[in-house]
């Protein structure tokens, strides 16, 4: 009887017992990875708007506070985008007639507001309230990185679930005084001591209930 | 000469018929069972996989369906909240138990009777796990998220509720399929050696070639292999028992009266067990008449299995006493209601049909005459397929629809696509199984050689195990 395989076929069948354990490895390690990565996630990207509103120019230039415009961040759980108003506020005397804004006073005329795109955007799923945050303790730039150095605006966290539970799980490595909420530079110089102080004085508990923010 | 001779050597039931019957020789046993793969396939085959595998589109089509439009296409609704896809999950899943069995304890046991089943035993475990798996993954409602049932390390930093039932089944099934498979493809490996060695053309010589995985039939290779397939067994056995405890307990760690019963692990187990059997005879029967295997699954067999039938049977029965004593017993006023609502409420038929198929018909087997007739006993095995369905829609429909509140009571029953999706698993278990009879040994052909030589008269030396 003739010899069906050739002896090589005994080096390739070991071989390919590695490379599927090997495939499959690597194959979970790229399906992890890219989970993660910018491409999924949309951290670092800086998304496309009708008007190239720079936040670096508005806030640390003009010392523009965040509330200014963001009006409802403390009250409310969308901490809100300013309407075309508040924006001709300052732009119908200054830049006034600069092309750039031209959507700007478009808007304004017709009253048709102008479409931002929004870069904090959580699934509809999620419950998630604006104030309560601000009112714990939590400062702008822990969420939102430093905005005052955004010529564009960018998302400078996951906003994936594990990062949230990362602060729900331990909200004293994160909370800062009430007093330090927009300021961007601010950092606390024994945040152990201090955390655990806040916590006990705003009365921050660790929600981690599948519905304080699905429900 | 008396077909018995020869085998027993203890002498004390001489009546015993034979577990192969006499004339054969290694040759002839090989000859015969490889027949029905290196053959050209009869046209009864043709006819049989063209109408399962037509049922397989049914199923395909009932699928596409549910993925388009979802669970609403089923006839679940509050206060029934499941019903044909946990039924048919446990009852597939039932049926693959008596495969586990045989290859496993039956083995361990040293019943060598089990030679000439367990092979398609264990192929048909390996279609009904498959058939079972798709009722969780498509009862999820987002089928394409059903891996979210994994520990994965994930972005949502989230483990599945360890303490859930639901994640124990998982865990189960999937252990119980993966040994389910090697132990069947370890065992398959020789025996797709032989068909490398006798097939004639080019592609089935590299196929079988292939699978049988550089076979030679040296002794290291079967010090091997008789290590691995021990080991193995060792392995499933506990799953026989584990894997429908498990599944038990998705009712019974439920607080609903009617599954939140102590009973539910063994009374499951034994049910499964009985529903394995039921559907090893109803398969066992028409293939050994099909394919003149008569010679290798005797009448010996057909006992054999009947007498398990009757035993698990009689376990399932005390199940459904205990359950009617256990809600007397508790004095709790929702258990008896719900057994007095199972037997005398809306679904007061299914239930009477239950206690017909698993318990009376049953009864039958403990006449000789019906375990060793073919056609009485291919009956019974039918009377408790269908039994053992109408057990699980009985459990998980009379809890549910008529629960704590009489103004959330509600009737339930499957709707078209519910059966289309039913039918059409049978189908693709039917599918599979005619494709496996077509290309690979259902008889054990190195086991049963083990078994030949002491038929032949003037073979003293027993062969090696």
């Amino acid at each position: 009887m003739s010899q069906i395989f050739k002896p090589s076929t005994n080096t390739l069948a070991r071989v390919t017992l590695f490379g599927a354990l090997f495939f499959a490895l690597v194959s979970v390690w790229i399906l992890v990875s890219l989970n993660r990565s910018a491409y999924a996630t949309r951290q670092t990207i800086v998304r496309m708007q009708p008007v190239p509103f720079s936040h670096d120019h508005h806030t640390e230039a003009m010392g523009i506070s965040c509330l200014y415009c963001h009006t409802s961040a403390e009250d409310s759980a969308f901490a809100g985008v300013p309407p075309t108003a508040t924006c001709m506020n300052c732009h119908k005397l200054i830049w006034n007639d600069s092309p750039m804004l031209e959507p700007v006073r478009a808007s304004f005329r017709s009253g048709e507001p102008i479409q931002w795109a929004r870069v904090h955007d959580l699934p509809d799923f999620v419950y998630f309230n604006h104030s309560i945050h601000i009112a714990k303790g939590v400062g702008c730039v822990t969420c939102h990185g430093r905005v005052d150095k955004m010529p564009l605006m960018k998302q400078a966290v996951s906003l994936q679930m594990e990062w949230c539970l990362e602060c729900h799980r331990a909200p004293q490595d994160f909370v800062r005084p009430r007093s330090e909420i927009y300021n961007m530079e601010w950092e606390a110089e024994d945040q152990a001591a201090l955390g655990a102080k806040l916590v006990e004085q705003y009365d921050i508990q660790s929600m981690m209930s599948c519905s304080v923010c699905h429900r | 000469m008396k077909a018995s001779e020869g085998i027993e050597t203890s002498g004390r039931k001489p009546s015993r018929p034979p577990v192969v019957a006499p004339g054969h020789s290694p040759g002839s046993v090989t000859d015969q069972i490889t027949a029905v793969v290196l053959d050209r396939a009869p046209r009864w085959w043709w006819v049989a996989f063209g109408i399962s595998f037509a049922l397989v589109m049914l199923l395909l089509r009932a699928l596409t369906k549910l993925l388009f439009e979802g669970t609403g296409i089923w006839g679940l609704n509050i206060p029934v909240g499941w019903g044909f896809a946990i039924i048919n999950f446990v009852w597939w899943i039932g049926i693959g138990h008596a495969g586990t069995l045989i290859s496993a304890i039956l083995l361990l046991a040293r019943q060598e009777w089990r030679t000439s089943i367990n092979r398609f035993a264990e192929a048909m475990t390996l279609f009904a796990v498959a058939c079972a798996g798709i009722f969780p993954l498509i009862h999820v409602g987002r089928p394409w998220l059903a891996y979210w049932l994994l520990p994965y390390p994930n972005t949502m930093d989230l483990w599945p509720q360890f303490r859930s039932p639901l994640v124990w089944d998982v865990f189960a099934v999937s252990t119980y399929a993966t040994v389910s498979l090697l132990f069947w493809y370890v065992g398959l490996i020789p025996d797709m050696a032989t068909l490398r060695d006798r097939a004639e053309g080019k592609f089935a010589k590299v196929a079988y070639g292939f699978l049988s995985m550089g076979w030679r039939g040296s002794a290291t290779h079967w010090h091997n292999y008789e290590t691995a397939y021990l080991l193995l067994a060792g392995l499933a056995t506990p799953l026989v028992v584990s894997v429908h405890t498990v599944v038990s307990f998705d009712f019974a760690v439920g607080q609903l009266p009617g599954w939140h019963a102590t009973i539910f692990p063994p009374y499951f187990v034994a049910g499964a067990i009985f529903a394995g059997f039921a559907m090893v005879i109803t398969l066992a029967i028409p293939l050994r008449a099909a394919f003149g295997l008569k010679d290798f699954i005797t009448t010996r067999h057909l006992q054999n299995m009947g007498k398990i039938l009757l035993a698990t049977g009689l376990i399932v029965a005390y199940g459904y006493l205990v359950e009617i004593f256990m809600a007397w017993y508790s004095g709790n006023w929702y258990e008896q209601f719900m057994i007095l609502n199972r037997i005398q409420g809306p679904y007061q038929k299914q239930w009477m049909a239950l206690l017909l198929c698993n318990v009376l018909a049953p009864q039958l087997l403990w006449f000789r005459r019906v375990r060793s007739s073919p056609v009485l006993l291919f009956m019974v095995a039918m009377f408790v397929n269908v039994g053992m369905w109408l057990e699980r829609f009985v459990i998980v429909v009379t809890s549910l629809h008529r629960d704590f509140l009489p103004s959330s009571w509600g009737m339930y029953s499957g709707t078209f696509w519910d059966w289309a999706t039913f039918i059409g698993t049978i189908g693709l278990f039917l599918a599979l199984l005619f494709l496996f009879i077509r290309f690979l040994p259902m008889i054990s052909i190195f086991e049963m050689k083990t078994i030949v030589p002491k038929q032949v008269p003037n073979t003293a030396e027993e062969a090696p195990e």
